[in-house]
């Protein structure tokens, strides 16, 4: 411990503290621009020179290290006057355009010049003119005049981005911030370089102009795009979304949001949202009043239970709702005496339901698994699964920890892999497997998997090595895994290295709510916090034998489900589809008959449970659109329509509090499997197809924001194979291919890559361009033109 | 270009000579005995230290720090990878000898590293040159090639268990590369951009590891040191101010070049080996250590000697030992605005004092210049140097100001005649 006096405080701070986090920590302010927390000290902007005792010069601060017995003056003459100095230098070539910055009102330059500027100038030359740069949809650099160059965004998208895409080219007072030449910034969380800028530089392309800071309200809020949990400040003007920005949460999302976070709003100011309840007649839509809409509901509910019975009735509940959605729904459900009841959409393996004994989650809390030592993900697209998870790996990785990978795709994480197990998806099991041998061995265990068609390959004893020989070790299966066939000995071989190991294991939740949705009920075999129900059918056991009638929840089937063909023919034969959605989807429009609009996250009260299994509760930031209601209120007007009981909650916190006094959340997070799946036989070398789910095509709202469907994630998808598939297939780099599954063809361009496994045929799922396909990972067959 | 050869670096090279640079021609003049000296005794690497202690060798960079000193501070009993590198980044107006250095003698600068390498124990060392002189970089590259055969580079050099690479590097003419922690970015393929220092170069240099950065006329001069010893190279010199130098000399003298002579000559000595004043015109002012230095006038260069004390106490600094003669038709402002100019242009643009400073002062130098001053123009020019001054990363900023005070402090009445009758006291001509 040091001792040091600021400005006559005495505080005692670490070893290696800098003179900023000394004055931080005697809650001393010290103006600068350069420095920030989460990024290296670069000392450039020189705003935060002090004074140091017996030291000749101003020194400054963020740069400085602490030493015992140090005298500092924040505010002396010295210190003031070359506070003083540098504001000046800072404003002589800023222009003077606050009245039409988007910055102003918000702006460090603006808050800080006056408290060390000047009135008046003293520059009287030619101010610098910067000419703007393109950084793509997302951020717009086109003010590059008002920049002052403190590089935040420089090394943010360096170091936390993991992929420095914009630099600060020319010297002198030439220089200037720009993306590589004739490239945009591609990053998936570059909008944080937005939030880093402490000028109107670098803003938000999609907010610009639009209002000023101080019209906004900030109100509190949670991300409902991955299963993160972000926290979010959305900034609301006349009951519109304007913008969102980070809620730092250190345990989550640190200071940090992805560009889905951040920008999907404007999906919810879309021009498709539905305002009116909708029925379709004679072929066609009809808007109408909700009374009209609930008693078709009703109507149609009891029409196929009368001639079908209940078991002929599937409700398809998506992740992405709330909690409170979810468990009003699995309730409305089961009290009718329907057990057909899942939000897993996207998984295909309908036997983890039935083996598993409590909520799937990560297995420790964000913060632990970035602490582990040793880290191994698998079968995670982890850019565009949880961006910001992927950073923060990137992060622990820095910090020392090994990171391993197991998946179909040696997908660019910028960070340097301990080793990778780079396989084909009907390999992932088998891959997996070597690991839980070569676990054995190493520990001289036993397992009840039979691992003889299991083969240890290198990669695979460097990856067991890494879990045995860290002290704190992590297993995370991501959204790939989950959706994969063999799900559940994905599962099973994770949790016996992790008891063989002592490794945490779980899943990456891939929706906002996927957690929740266990813990509520909303699966088919368990109720909410375990309760026990007749067990019904799983999501893709409803699609594979078709109902005659379906409940959706803000679910778009032919994108959110695992097989978007089969789902899409099991709507069509249905005799009736009841769509609790925001959006008049053009699906929706073509296969459902009753439309009835509910709020999305933004307008109603709810709660999500993230990944770590942590339940954060959130109000409606706005009012809901039009005729839009909260899908708490629909499903509990509808059991009172149905006359179930159960159906008198007043708010939706009585919907909460009825749910969450039926246990303890903590209690429901269980990764468990009660049977040991088994078959580990590697797959055939057929072509196979990896339908992972594009960044901004994974839930309703952001699959309809502009801006992010603009960006290059955004792109129609192209059919990527290994080039030794491409070259066995007689297949040229940028041709025209068909691809088949089922009866769906689709055209597509072909992309030869060789970070893909062989025997793997990426064709993204969730896009417009490829819903007509059939399961996410099954075989694919592929033609020329 | 004119060397008058007395001291130690040039001692005996016929610069006329075409092959005065290759490997022969410097062993033939006594080249290598000092390494082959070191590794036959089995010098301990301390008193090799010792021996540039003794010779008094201050860096030639400019700087002007005892190298012995800097030599010591490099960790001994460090585990892993050390680097010695030469600054051969010579962008400082006025300044060339480096590159002759590189031209003529290569190899004293080769086997300065390698004695240093050996001294701190580094097994690999670059030599960064000047994106400029590419004739003096291929020049090198070949000699360093004759250094390898000859087996003075490379695993076990002569047949000892001590080993040593050289490389060189050749940079993109960036004045701010010669800032020894830019130079180190720039070596490791970065933007050539200062490091906030601490930590030194001696605790994380290259590649983050314990690096010692010598100009090569300091590199150069080692040879000698451990060969005929450190006391005969003091002795070249004065106290404190050991050896002998190299001095640039341009300007408007009959023979410009660079001349190695003992520190402690006075000025008015080396005027007259550079031939005196050129057309016979009046001495009017000297800037003595490169265009960093303070202008001096030159009556009172007439008054000093050529070594880093006399010229500090008269208020300027020796520097890189460029000197930059100037007669009376030279229009002092027309000077300061070449020179503000350089610094505008060569500032790296990280930190807001001299990334925006530089810019001001050329700006407002420009427009005295043009005739085009104000009152208070001056009083600006301070002010705004004062706020740059030591409030920065490198010493870019402080080596931008110096000229701007200088040429208004000692050659103020013309900035100020020049404000006031929008016309030059001095019907300025370059040459």
């Amino acid at each position: 411990m040091l001792e040091i006096e600021i400005d006559g405080k005495k505080l005692t701070v670490n070893q290696g503290s800098t003179v900023m986090d000394a004055a931080h920590a005697a809650g001393t302010y010290i103006p600068h621009f350069c420095y920030h927390k989460k990024l290296s000290i670069a000392a450039n902007c020189r705003m935060c020179l002090v004074e140091v005792e017996k030291a000749p010069k101003p020194l400054p601060a963020c740069a400085t290290p602490v030493t015992d017995g140090m005298k500092v003056y924040t505010a002396s003459p010295l210190a003031k006057k070359a506070q003083a100095g540098v504001m000046e230098f800072l404003l002589i070539n800023h222009p003077l355009d606050c009245p039409i910055c988007d910055q102003g009102g918000e702006c460090q330059l603006q808050d800080l010049a006056v408290g060390y500027g000047n009135s008046a100038s003293r520059y009287q030359e030619e101010k610098r003119v910067v000419v703007g740069k393109d950084m793509g949809p997302l951020v717009s650099a086109e003010e590059m005049s008002r920049c002052i160059h403190c590089t935040r965004c420089v090394r943010f998208t360096e170091e936390i981005g993991g992929f420095q895409e914009i630099g600060m080219a020319n010297r002198s007072e030439f220089s200037e911030i720009m993306p590589f030449l004739g490239k945009t910034v591609d990053s998936e969380i570059s909008g944080n370089v937005i939030d880093l800028c402490p000028v109107g530089a670098l803003t938000s392309k999609p907010f610009r102009y639009s209002t000023r800071a101080w019209e906004l309200s900030r109100r509190k809020s949670v991300s409902p795009h991955d299963g993160l949990g972000a926290n979010l400040i959305v900034q609301v003007k006349q009951n519109e979304v304007m913008r969102v920005l980070p809620l730092e949460n250190e345990a989550i999302n640190e200071c940090w949001l992805s560009d889905r976070d951040r920008f999907a709003y404007e999906g919810l100011n879309s021009a498709e949202r539905l305002q009116k309840p909708m029925i379709k007649f004679d072929g066609k839509w009809h808007e109408t009043d909700w009374q009209t809409a609930l008693e078709y509901v009703v109507k149609g509910l009891n029409g196929v239970s009368a001639d079908h019975g209940k078991d002929a009735i599937g409700f398809l509940l998506s992740p992405h709702s709330t909690t409170e959605e979810l468990y009003l729904a699995q309730k409305l459900a089961r009290a009718f005496g329907v057990n057909n009841v899942d939000a897993a959409l996207r998984r295909s393996d309908t036997r983890v339901a039935k083996q598993q004994q409590g909520a799937l989650w990560l297995g420790s809390s964000i913060v632990e698994l970035a602490a582990s030592k040793s880290i191994l993900v698998v079968g995670a697209t982890q850019r565009s699964e949880q961006p910001l998870l992927a950073s923060r790996l990137r992060q622990s990785v820095k910090k020392g920890s090994q990171l391993n990978v197991i998946h179909v795709a040696d997908d660019e994480l910028f960070t340097s892999l301990n080793a990778k197990l780079i396989v084909a998806p009907q390999q992932l099991v088998n891959a997996l497997a070597q690991v839980l041998k070569a676990v054995v061995t190493a520990k001289a265990g036993e397992t009840a998997i039979d691992l003889a068609a299991a083969n240890v390959s290198a990669e695979a004893q460097a990856i067991a090595d890494s879990l045995c020989a860290a002290d704190s070790a992590s297993i995370v299966l991501g959204n790939v895994a989950q959706n994969h066939p063999a799900f559940s000995e994905l599962l099973a071989l994770a949790q016996e290295i992790a008891r063989l190991t002592g490794a945490r294991f779980g899943i990456a939740a891939a929706a906002a709510n996927t957690v929740g949705a266990d813990v509520a009920g909303a699966n088919p075999v368990r109720g909410a916090f375990g309760q026990n129900v007749t067990a019904g059918l799983s999501a893709a056991e409803m699609l594979a034998a078709p109902r005659k009638a379906y409940v959706l929840l803000n679910n778009e089937v032919e994108a959110d489900s695992y097989n978007g063909q089969q789902a899409v023919a099991a709507m069509k034969q249905a005799a009736t589809v009841i769509a609790l959605t925001a959006y008049k989807g053009a699906g929706l429009l073509d296969y459902a008959d009753v439309l009835l609009p509910i709020a999305p996250f933004s307008e109603t009260a709810g709660s999500f449970i993230n990944m770590e299994g942590k339940l954060q509760s959130f109000n409606g930031v706005v009012r809901p659109l039009g005729e839009t209601r909260p899908a708490w209120k629909v499903l509990r007007v509808l059991g009172n329509m149905l006359s179930l009981n159960g159906f008198e909650q007043n708010s939706c916190e009585e919907v909460r509090a009825e749910l969450l006094a039926l246990g303890d959340i903590a209690a429901q997070l269980n990764n468990g499997q009660s049977v040991l799946a088994a078959n580990v036989a590697a797959g055939n070398g057929e072509l196979v197809r990896v339908g992972d789910v594009p960044l901004y095509h994974a839930d309703p709202i952001c699959r309809r924001a502009d801006s992010l469907q603009q960006t290059a994630a955004a792109a129609v998808p192209q059919l990527q194979l290994n080039p030794a598939d491409a070259e066995r297939l007689g297949l040229q780099d940028g041709q025209a291919v068909t691809v088949a599954q089922g009866a769906a063809e689709v055209s597509l361009q072909l992309r030869t890559d060789a970070a893909l496994a062989q025997g793997a045929a990426r064709v993204a799922a969730a896009h417009p361009a490829t819903v007509a396909l059939g399961g996410l990972f099954e075989p694919i067959q592929i033609k020329r033109g | 270009m004119a060397i008058f050869v007395k001291g130690v670096i040039f001692e005996g090279v016929d610069t006329t000579a075409p092959d005065c640079w290759h490997i022969d021609a410097y062993m033939a003049r006594g080249g290598y005995q000092a390494l082959k000296k070191i590794l036959d005794n089995k010098m301990p690497q301390e008193d090799v230290i010792a021996e540039v202690k003794n010779s008094g060798l201050r860096g030639r960079g400019g700087a002007g720090f005892p190298t012995g000193l800097k030599w010591s501070f490099m960790p001994r009993s460090f585990p892993g990878d050390k680097y010695v590198v030469c600054n051969t980044d010579e962008g400082e107006p006025g300044t060339f000898k480096d590159r002759d250095i590189l031209l003529y003698n290569p190899h004293a600068l080769i086997e300065g590293m390698i004695i240093a390498g050996y001294a701190m124990g580094c097994k690999a060392g670059y030599n960064y040159i000047h994106g400029e002189i590419f004739e003096a970089y291929e020049l090198f590259e070949a000699a360093l090639d004759e250094a390898r055969k000859a087996g003075f580079l490379g695993q076990n050099i002569l047949g000892t268990d001590f080993s040593f690479d050289l490389f060189a590097h050749h940079g993109y003419g960036a004045y701010i590369c010669g800032e020894e922690t830019a130079l180190l970015e720039s070596l490791e393929g970065k933007k050539g951009q200062p490091r906030f220092k601490p930590p030194f170069p001696a605790s994380f240099g290259l590649y983050g590891k314990p690096t010692t950065i010598n100009n090569t006329e300091s590199f150069a001069s080692v040879p000698f040191i451990i060969r005929d010893g450190g006391q005969k190279f003091l002795e070249a010199g004065k106290p404190n101010n050991g050896g002998t130098k190299l001095f640039s000399i341009s300007g408007h003298v009959n023979r410009p070049g660079n001349y190695e002579i003992p520190l402690g000559t006075p000025f008015a000595t080396l005027l007259e080996m550079a031939g005196g004043m050129k057309d016979g015109k009046k001495l009017k002012a000297v800037i003595p250590g490169g265009s960093s230095a303070p202008v001096l006038p030159g009556e009172v260069m007439m008054e000093l000697t050529m070594d880093y004390d006399s010229i500090a106490k008269a208020g300027s600094m020796l520097g890189s030992g460029a000197v930059i003669v100037m007669n009376e038709d030279v229009c002092m402002v027309k000077a300061l605005e070449r020179l503000a100019y350089f610094y505008h242009e060569e500032s790296c643009g990280q930190c807001t004092p001299c990334r925006e400073g530089t810019g001001w002062l050329y700006k407002v130098i420009h427009r005295i210049a043009n005739g085009e001053g104000r009152e208070g123009d001056l009083e600006l020019l301070e002010s705004v140097g004062n706020n740059m001054a030591g409030r920065t990363i490198c010493a870019l900023a402080d080596a931008a100001v110096f000229p701007v005070r200088s040429f208004t402090k000692h050659f103020r009445h013309e900035f100020e005649h020049l404000i006031e009758h929008k016309k030059s006291l001095v019907d300025h001509k370059w040459c």
